[in-house]
């Protein structure tokens, strides 16, 4: 597909959950600096990939590489901790503390100053700039106090992928991350998202067509837990199999 | 800060001169307040800060309370009152908190009040111990040539390292290892998310506050003179947890005043009725029924937040 090495090599994974498998021998390789949407029904098993993917869930069969190292098994911190960092579709904040420590905390995660009993918070800068940094990138700088739990819902999502980002990460998977957003808001979302640095890896399970049309680089569309096609934008639209399961019923 | 700073000095000083101008009495409630204290503080580090309910707090307060009468019997020295309390109450929540920490609410609780209970077990019954009686008739130790025999010298001994304690243990809860805690309190799942090995941020509080709660069970057996295997029954887990939640979880002095309010509590009102357990228990409803704060709450609340 291109001559650089894929970021995230993915291989025959699948995921049964008793009898049923929500996921079913899903190969998938992502490019570095690509922007890779996945889209599909509900059901389809886009949330089951991601959940694989970052050690939530342990796959039945398959394998997972991620810059050319296995992955698969390993629990949640160390797939973190290897670049890999995840929004997810329902907020999932820390609501009683502030917006800034949000994002101090996701980047300042297991670094060497995390296990200092006694010294002060200012005396790691690096976390601190990484937050305001986020802060400012995901348009919420001046409500740097302000408790995450007192947030709208929009900055509530903003906040959300800007805790993601925090951690610095090579891969960046979002999980719906304009879901329940108003279309002004959507929009914000998408210009920030199209403004994150090229090196940041996208992989992101959304239903808005605009925001797929407008980020994605490449398409991949689930469906009962297997690919049902892959392209650009534009040839999985002309898909008429994609047309009739999915895009057909959106109109 | 500097007012607090003032204020807390203030505090300090005022423990320390009390036995100046209270009788006998008084300034021993005062050091069995001080005691408990440290107990519930450290408690509260886990209650309050990292989320976890601990229900056998007291097998630490128990080692650290046996392992200084053992060791002051054989010689009186800091070492045998500070440093070997500490020590074993530290190895002993590495080694209960490496099995506990892997599970959460209810199971650890569980599993927390049965390594305690097994502990009383077995200081219940064996000779070494001294069985159902304890260890009786412990010596205070000599430091820095100071006899912690002459109660003035004890007062002030305990208003110190009591201090200490608090300080060790705000130092903490301030520290980004704190911050890390209180971000694992909140939501556990999104600190493993973001690459937080949780498990061993959650291990090493709980050798932490076990190791405070170790020193805290030395000097109740430095303020009784003996210890009983009752330091490590569960109502000692319990009697702790009364404290910090009355007092207000997540805020340390809390469990200072905490403390206060129990033993004063106990003290007044076992004096008029045998039933102050009772009292003590309708406190303890109302508390959690309308100030959910604990006393640090209903404080702030009226003062308006300032933290």
């Amino acid at each position: 597909m291109t001559l650089a090495s894929p970021v995230l090599l993915i291989e025959g994974l699948t995921r049964y959950f008793g009898a049923l498998s929500a996921l079913n021998g899903v190969s998938l390789m992502i490019a570095p600096r690509e922007r890779r949407a996945i889209i599909g029904p509900n059901g389809a098993g886009k949330t089951t990939l991601f959940n694989l993917i970052t050690g939530h869930l342990a796959p039945s069969t398959g394998r997972i590489r991620f810059d050319g190292a296995p992955i698969t098994g390993l629990p949640p911190h160390a797939v973190a901790r290897r670049g890999i960092s995840r929004s997810f579709q329902r907020t999932n904040l820390f609501p009683k503390l502030s917006m800034l420590e949000n994002l101090r905390l996701a980047a300042a995660a297991d670094g060497r100053g995390s296990y200092d009993l006694f010294g002060s918070i200012e005396r790691y800068r690096a976390p601190l700039d990484r937050a305001r940094a986020v802060a400012e990138s995901v348009g919420l700088l001046g409500r740097l106090e302000e408790v995450a739990g007192r947030l709208s819902y929009g900055e509530q999502r903003q906040l959300e992928v800007g805790v993601a980002l925090a951690t610095s990460p090579k891969l960046l998977l979002l999980d719906e991350p304009t879901a329940g957003m108003s279309p002004e808001e959507t929009q914000r979302m998408t210009r920030m998202l199209e403004g994150l640095p090229r090196e940041v890896t996208l992989l992101i399970i959304e239903h808005d067509m605009d925001v797929v049309s407008s980020l994605a680089d490449r398409v991949t569309v689930l469906h009962y837990g297997e690919v049902l096609a892959e392209g650009t934008f534009d040839e999985v639209k002309a898909d008429p199999r994609v047309y009739e399961v999915y895009l057909g019923g959106a109109g | 800060m500097i007012v607090r700073l003032l204020g807390v000095g203030a505090l300090v000083a005022a423990a320390a001169v009390f036995p100046a101008v209270a009788g006998a009495y008084p300034v021993k409630l005062l050091q069995e307040i001080l005691v408990w204290g440290v107990f519930a503080m450290s408690l509260d580090l886990l209650l309050g800060y990292a989320g976890m309910v601990s229900f056998g707090h007291s097998a630490f307060f128990g080692i650290g309370g046996y392992v200084a009468a053992l060791a002051l019997k054989q010689s009186p020295h800091a070492l045998s009152a500070l440093v070997l309390p500490a020590l074993v109450a530290a190895l002993a929540a590495l080694v209960i908190g490496f099995f506990s920490i892997r599970v959460s609410g209810v199971y650890f609780i569980m599993l927390t009040l049965a390594f305690s209970q097994m502990f009383y077990a077995y200081a219940f019954q064996v000779a070494w111990l001294g069985a159902e009686d304890g260890i009786i008739g412990v010596p205070r130790p000599r430091l820095l040539g100071l006899d912690l025999a002459n109660r003035t010298v004890f007062h002030l001994y305990l208003v110190v390292l009591v201090a200490l304690a608090a300080l060790v243990l705000w130092r903490v809860v301030r520290s980004p290892f704190g911050h890390v805690l209180r971000g694992i309190q909140e939501n556990e799942g999104r600190m493993e998310a973001v690459g937080y090995a949780v498990q061993r941020y959650k291990l090493l509080a709980f050798v932490i506050a076990g190791t405070v709660a170790g020193v805290a069970g030395s000097l109740y057996t430095q303020f009784v003179g003996s210890i009983t295997p009752d330091a490590f029954f569960w109502t000692t887990s319990g009697e702790a947890l009364l404290m910090v939640i009355i007092g207000g979880t997540g805020t340390l002095w809390g469990a200072v005043l905490g403390a206060a309010a129990f033993i004063l509590l106990q003290s007044l009102v076992s004096s008029y009725t045998e039933r102050w357990m009772l009292i003590l228990g309708l406190t303890f409803i109302l508390f959690v029924l309308f100030a959910p704060g604990g006393i640090v709450g209903a404080l702030r609340g009226r003062v308006g937040r300032r933290a």
